[in-house]
């Protein structure tokens, strides 16, 4: 049985302190906020053992709000300081959650390297396809055609696919899962982070407010809709052919390998140096 | 006379990046981030082969935003932590440096400056990035900045940063060149008993009670390391004495006055120079880093000449020691900087310069040393002109 939603705000977020919150009505943020504190309570992680980081932009202002060790770094660079922190005390659990504008354009170098490096860290990316927090510019992910207040004419770029760029980079898991789709949500980040090894999970989120105005779903029912209908289970995707797949987006655990974890290889290597 | 008799084996014949990296690790360093550059890699391949032999790491990252990244976060987690770049490197770093000015998190950055701006002259020698260290980040800032002139004090001031950066909390940049870094000089390391380490201050209540950014009688609240027990927020944002963001005047005001408190109420401790024959000197020399050898060598020669020719050697360059460098101007009747830029620091001195004495120069930026013999001729037109 999951906790009672209002025990968990009371165990788990700043509760007297920091609310209410930056948010918008129908923004996904506080969604997937949920989930990852139902899986950190599914597991029964220690407070103080959990590290919560985040970049900057609307889904930046998350580690404010929870109970954790929490950092609030620079744009784009959460990554970087986790791997300082997961470094020093590896004991720690260390998420990182950053936007899509965060974690793949000014972050993409980042990204990468963390998911090559493969520390075991959990990295959550709310992928709203849009740069919320600055006014509705177009992001590395906003879908090509999209209008953006950067793309007045639509966007001629071409979305990054987050999940299998960190698939091909070198991750140890990567779910792609949505903020309509909240239950698999829930299971995903408790997945990766348990997993031993850098971890992603995707969560298409909402923006109503940014996103959806200026693509004729101006309200949050319009944008959950949207969501229901675009998202394809990774099973179901597998007997489609690309052109059935197009504009669409597959939700589901896309990797779970076991590959050597950075940490580990760095402990062999001080043992033998210090024999 | 007592002097200390020498082993063979304490005298080193080492380079000023080898020596940055043994005065890190004497003064507790464990991390290291970095990125390739010359001529400061050498200091990362160094760290690369020593770090997991002291229980420490070493970590080469992918760029130098996220060398300087790993490094605040590693001293988040409480480890004493540094990075080593040059010029280019430099000034990727400028962003996160901000980040540790404001969320006040100790760290080192050894900058072996190369001639820029831009790619430049790699790798010649430089002193272009004295201002960059002081002002490349956005907005008004605390920060330290020494200046090495010596393999000794690469060693030596190296302990010094990560002392001052520990007990001011503030991110504290150590500055060479490749005459410094790759010159290689016969010194003896200290002992680990005759120097002073110093720590972060840590806090002694109970978590409920810990209070992250409270103003204490120094301006330097007690920093408790993530996983120790004490919950709390660190932000790049101005926060209240919580850690929270603020917009609030009566917050954001004495937040930035305790910033800056901090550091001058340290000026004593944090401003060091050095004198050489300053005693009568009616013409004095004010040079830092490897210039300030070239500059001693030319004091001598003029001396030698009949000239009253004093030095004054900068060791700290910001906060600028403004005291020390008064003190000399007022006895002066002229005074010559020589420096490996246009002027950056003659800026400073003219700046302070209440008494209306000409302020000489020597700049050079074409990656060439400043040479005793330049800095004589310095001397001889200032004391002739």
């Amino acid at each position: 049985m999951p906790e009672p939603v209002t025990k968990l705000i009371h165990k788990y977020l700043r509760h007297d302190k920091k609310f209410p919150h930056v948010w918008c009505p129908g923004c996904g943020n506080g969604i997937v906020l949920g989930s990852l504190i139902r899986a950190i309570d599914h597991l029964e992680l220690k407070k103080d053992e959990v590290v919560l980081v985040s970049g900057i932009g609307c889904s930046g202002r998350m580690s404010v709000y929870v109970d954790f060790n929490t950092l609030h770094t620079t744009h784009g660079r959460a990554l970087t300081f986790a791997t300082g922190i997961k470094l020093v005390k590896p004991e720690l659990t260390v998420i990182v959650v950053m936007g899509d504008g965060d974690a793949l354009s000014i972050g993409g170098n980042h990204f990468i390297h963390a998911a090559r490096r493969n520390l075991d860290i959990t990295a959550i990316i709310v992928n709203n396809q849009i740069y919320g927090m600055t006014g509705g510019q177009f992001s590395s992910t906003t879908p090509y055609g999209a209008y953006a207040t950067t793309a007045p004419y639509g966007n001629i770029e071409h979305a990054f696919p987050i999940s299998e760029l960190a698939v091909v980079a070198g991750s140890s898991f990567v779910a792609r899962g949505t903020v309509y789709h909240v239950q698999s949500l829930d299971e995903m980040i408790k997945r990766a982070i348990e997993k031993k090894g850098f971890s992603v999970v995707e969560v298409i989120s909402t923006c109503p407010t940014q996103f959806g105005r200026k693509n004729k779903m101006p309200d949050p029912v319009s944008m959950m809709l949207y969501l229901k209908e675009k998202a394809v289970k990774k099973e179901k995707a597998d007997t489609m052919d690309k052109k059935e797949l197009e504009g669409r987006f597959v939700i589901g655990v896309l990797a779970d390998v076991e590959k050597p974890v950075y940490m580990e290889d760095y402990g062999i290597i001080k043992e033998k140096c210090q024999l | 006379m007592a002097s200390r008799r020498l082993k063979p084996r304490d005298a080193r014949l080492i380079m000023g990046n080898e020596a940055v990296v043994e005065g890190a690790i004497f003064a507790g360093c464990r991390f290291f981030a970095g990125y390739p550059i010359t001529p400061a890699s050498e200091i990362a391949e160094l760290f690369a082969e020593r770090m997991p032999k002291v229980g420490g790491v070493f970590i080469q990252m992918e760029d130098e935003i996220a060398s300087l990244g790993a490094v605040i976060g590693a001293s988040i987690a409480g480890a004493k932590a540094m990075t080593a770049t040059s010029g280019p490197g430099f000034s990727l770093m400028q962003e996160n440096l901000g980040f540790a000015c404001l969320a006040e998190v100790p760290c080192v950055i050894v900058d072996v400056m190369r001639a820029g701006p831009s790619t430049g002259l790699p790798t010649s020698p430089s002193q272009g990035d004295v201002l960059q260290a002081r002002w490349g980040t956005h907005g008004d800032h605390p920060i330290i900045v020494l200046a090495a002139s010596s393999t000794l004090e690469c060693f030596t001031l190296t302990v010094k940063a990560f002392n001052l950066s520990e007990k001011y909390r503030v991110p504290v940049i150590l500055l060479s060149d490749a005459i410094v870094a790759h010159m290689r000089e016969t010194v003896v390391l200290p002992n680990s008993d005759e120097l002073e380490i110093v720590d972060r201050p840590k806090p002694k209540m109970p978590p409920e009670w810990y209070i992250p950014y409270q103003d204490t009688g120094t301006g330097v609240p007690p920093m408790a390391a993530f996983g120790d027990g004490y919950r709390y927020h660190i932000t790049g944002l101005i926060h209240d004495v919580r850690g929270f963001p603020t917009q609030r005047e009566d917050e954001i005001n004495p937040f930035m006055e305790r910033l800056f408190r901090k550091i001058t109420q340290g000026f004593k401790e944090i401003c060091m120079t050095e004198g050489y024959m300053l005693e009568d000197a009616e013409y004095n020399v004010i040079a830092y880093g490897s210039v300030a050898r070239a500059a001693l060598r030319a004091v001598s020669d003029a001396r030698m000449k009949g000239y009253k020719v004093g030095l004054l050697k900068l060791i700290t360059l910001f906060p600028f020691p403004k005291k020390e460098v008064q003190e000399v101007l007022k006895n002066s009747k002229a005074v010559l900087v020589p420096e490996m830029n246009l002027g950056q620091i003659r800026r400073e001195v003219k700046r302070v310069n209440d008494f209306m004495i000409p302020i000489h120069k020597i700049n050079r930026v074409d990656g060439k040393l400043i040479t005793p013999k330049d800095i004589l001729g310095g001397i001889e037109a200032m004391i002739g002109g």
